[in-house]
């Protein structure tokens, strides 16, 4: 294919090669970036919890009511939950993942030390903790009933036994020696790591410590609680509908909020992360009508130049060019234009990544989302303007005799 | 001559629909992707006291121990309780107010409703006249109900309506948490957006439905759901949140001028200067003092969320722009032997010129209608996310107004180009190859 002639005829519609170049390069640019996000957010809404997230309920509870009634109330309510039918496990708890809010703290491996601690989610359970939440302990052992006791907010959580993520372990003991180790939620009080879990998440899901984790054998003497539910399999709607029922059989003194107040996991999963969704949703549509706005104006701009040029066209094909040669001809145009515009692009994407860095706290782009933006766009040229360059290669030899 | 115009260019619109619709498609999705975005970013960086937000201030100080201290650390967003209490009572400023944030139960007395949780402010008297709040019942309670610790409390509309059918139950009690409080106001629909005051309980929460004076639900024990930042090792139970090394309490001060905002600023840095001296601020003594607006910027208050939408609908626009601009030229370029043809027979330039901007203008008006329609498409879908402020998304006629001109302008612009390089055309060239 001769490139030289195309080159030529180019140079005598320079607006509108321009515009389609443009149109590419800016298209590039968008759909890259965006679709990195849309990468990125989809990242982070299948992030793993580390819990088995399947048969879970979790309910919201508020107790009305003087304060000395709470424990025995917990006390009672999860009997109930544990003689649901129905019911595999349950415990108490002030926070779990994906909650998005909880309590942190900072632990020391040294009694002295104040700062520079190892920041780590606080999650108050019991024995039943590690079951309900289907986490796999790696080391050690779980708590025993014995080992769980209340505290009030009078106190301070720093209980002598406790169990945490090994994420949190490696960071305080690089060595990996964690189990059986002192470590220092509250100066002066020493708690022992009992047990080592695989992996937990925090409440929050954009911590940057999100998989330091600490389980305390505490039930915390507070109005404001969570049940955390395991279910039988199959058994999660049944409990899910029925589990409010329960609680209030149980006593009515307590407010179970009109809003997620009891919601399965999947549902707690879908609270968490409905903007990052919703995000990774409006960033596909966008890139999915402005390829198709770009595609369109290709097959626009090229259509005319094909009108434009019938006269022409008919006469190459008088002199003996192929119907092949034309659409050749068409396809390489294009492809060429599309060439300069992705070349183009790739600078705009570059640099708009850049400015979205110091803007938006955004990761850089990876060079392979700059690759498929540059296929796709390719590719996208060549099959908007295959139509037109094939209606070109129709037009016949007569064309040649004809005045327009 | 416009008439003739505008018929020409309908004629020649109608001539090739389907470049035709997919120009005014092209200007309508830009128009209405940037106006949705615009209109939510409009709606969540809005001023929430318009007229007002530069007369109240947030005084802010650094109460902490010398743990962990760095100059370049921000200064904490609220005060402790002794702080708070000093500032409020030395009266320095027109209004003050101090407040925290809190959620209680709401027993009915009709027992067809279960008792429900909604949001609660524990404040001072000034709140209500410092932030406009509108009544639609009664008002306020007064500086004495403050200092006496009296039991009553304002409501909002929405619990009025629930609990009282919407009817004037000003002098009634409401049981929250078991505490019995008379009611002395209640308020008409009301919501900051953002919620300035405090930004703990969430930069767009919903409005608070219980206002009770700050002692009275201290006494009462009514609970606290706020922010609380500790610092030390001093327990911070529920109890002695008074005496806590904790900041929990929002300060709010409404200083009429420039020349009340100097002497509040130097009287927050002489008391900060005489708590260090005293020996309870440890570290060296730093004050802020931002009105409403530089607190919310400063804070990053709007969602980069929603800033990145944002350019992502403007990056959209020139996209749907530049197609626009080379389908435009493809069309007007196609017309060559007429526009040859008529400037043979005396058109002018500017006349052929006009002509094609008036076709430009028509695909401008018809892209800037389809463009609200997709525009209140758009906010419709907004509306329904589950967002906390996105409920609040609505086009209002400013909006609308900008949409329609924006669309004309930027399809005047895009034509320009190509209205000029057609009229341009030599008449002989073109008559000659008819």
């Amino acid at each position: 294919m001769q490139i030289k002639p195309i080159l030529a005829a180019l140079r005598r519609h320079k607006a509108g090669t321009i515009l389609i170049a443009l149109q590419i390069a800016l298209t590039l640019a968008i759909v890259c970036n965006a679709l990195f996000i849309v990468h990125e957010r989809v990242d982070r809404v299948r992030r793993a919890t580390g819990m088995n997230e399947a048969n879970v309920v979790a309910v919201q509870n508020l107790y009305v009511g003087s304060p000395s009634t709470y424990i025995p109330l917990m006390k009672t309510d999860l009997q109930a939950i544990r003689s649901m039918p129905g019911v595999q496990d349950a415990y108490i708890t002030n926070a779990f993942p994906l909650r998005r809010g909880g309590w942190s703290t900072s632990a020391q491996k040294d009694p002295d030390a104040t700062k520079n601690g190892v920041q780590s989610a606080l999650y108050f359970g019991d024995e039943h903790t590690l079951a309900t939440l289907g986490v796999k302990l790696i080391a050690g052992r779980n708590f025993r009933p014995s080992e769980v006791v209340s505290f009030g907010r009078d106190q301070q959580p720093a209980p002598p036994q406790v169990i945490v993520t090994k994420a949190f372990a490696d960071k305080l003991f690089p060595e990996g020696n964690a189990l059986g180790k002192t470590v220092y939620y509250i100066k002066g009080k020493p708690s022992t790591i009992i047990g080592i879990v695989e992996k937990l998440t925090v409440p929050w899901i954009d911590a940057n410590f999100i998989d330091n984790v600490t389980i305390m054998p505490l039930f915390f003497d507070s109005s404001y609680q969570h049940f955390i539910v395991r279910t039988k399999p199959g058994q999660q709607d049944a409990v899910y509908r029925t589990i409010a029922n329960t609680l209030y059989g149980v006593s009515r003194m307590r407010v179970l909020p009109e809003k997620n107040g009891v919601r399965t996991f999947d549902m707690v999963r879908a609270n968490a992360y409905e903007a990052d969704r919703g995000m990774a949703v409006l960033m596909s549509i966008v890139c999915g009508v402005l390829l198709a706005i770009t595609a369109a104006g290709i097959v626009g701009l090229s259509s005319f130049w094909v009108g434009q040029r019938r006269k022409q066209i008919g006469v190459r094909r008088a002199l003996g060019a192929r119907r092949k040669d034309i659409l050749s001809y068409f396809m390489t145009e294009n492809f060429l234009i599309a060439l300069a515009g992705v070349v183009l692009g790739v600078v705009l994407a570059l640099g708009m990544n850049q400015w979205m860095l110091t803007q938006f706290e955004m990761a850089r782009i990876s060079v392979s989302y700059v690759l498929i933006g540059v296929l796709v766009l390719l590719g996208l040229g060549q099959a908007a303007v295959f139509a037109p360059a094939l209606r070109a290669s129709r037009v016949s030899p007569v064309e040649a005799t004809r005045s327009v | 001559m416009f008439g003739y115009y505008v018929e020409l260019a309908l004629r020649s619109l109608r001539l090739s629909r389907a470049l035709t619709a997919l120009m005014i498609l092209a200007v309508a999705l830009g128009i209405g992707a940037s106006m949705t975005t615009l209109t939510v970013l409009h709606v969540l960086s809005g001023d929430p006291l318009p007229g007002k937000s530069s007369k109240v201030f947030m005084p802010r100080l650094d109460p902490r121990d010398k743990e962990g201290y760095d100059p370049t650390d921000e200064l904490p967003v609220q005060v402790t309780w002794a702080d708070g209490m000093n500032l409020l009572h030395a009266h320095r400023a027109r209004r003050q107010a101090l407040m925290t944030a809190g959620a209680t139960p709401v027993q009915s007395d009709d027992a067809a409703i279960d008792p429900f949780i909604v949001p609660a402010r524990y404040t001072t008297t000034d709140f209500f006249p410092m932030f406009d709040v509108p009544f639609r019942f009664g008002q306020g309670w007064s500086a004495a109900d403050d200092a006496s610790r009296a039991r009553v409390a304002v409501i909002g509309a929405d619990l009025n309506d629930r609990l009282f059918h919407g009817e004037n139950s000003v002098g009634r009690i409401v049981h929250a948490d078991g505490v019995d409080l008379r009611i002395v106001g209640v308020l008409a629909p009301w919501r900051a957006v953002p919620h300035f005051y405090d930004l703990n309980t969430g930069n767009y929460s919903v409005g608070e439905e219980v206002f009770v004076p700050l002692g009275t639900a201290r006494d009462a024990k009514l609970k606290r759901n706020g922010g609380l930042e500790c610092w030390g090792n001093k327990s911070s139970d529920e109890e002695g949140m008074e005496t806590a090394n904790c900041v929990w309490l929002q300060l709010w001060v409404e200083l009429d001028d420039a020349a009340a905002v100097v002497s509040y600023r130097a009287f927050l840095d002489g008391y900060a200067r005489d708590q260090v001296a005293l020996g309870r601020f440890e570290r060296p003594a730093r004050t802020a003092l931002p009105d409403v607006m530089r607190f919310l910027d400063e804070q990053r208050v709007v969602p980069s969320d929603v800033r990145l939408q944002v350019w992502l609908a403007f990056g959209f626009f020139l996209v749907c722009l530049v197609n626009t601009v080379g389908l435009m030229l493809a069309k007007f370029m196609r017309r060559a032997g007429e526009v040859g043809v008529r400037r043979a027979l005396g058109a002018s330039r500017r006349s052929v010129f006009a002509q094609l901007l008036t076709e430009a203008a028509i695909i401008g008006v018809a892209g800037g209608i389809v463009g609200l329609g997709v525009a209140f498409l758009g906010l419709a879908i907004v509306r329904m996310q589950p967002g906390a402020a996105s409920q609040l998304a609505h086009l209002d006629l400013a909006m609308l107004l900008v949409t329609f001109l924006v669309s004309i302008a930027a399809t005047l612009a895009a034509g320009l180009i190509p209205a000029w390089r057609t009229c341009r055309i030599a008449p002989a060239l073109q008559i000659k190859s008819q």
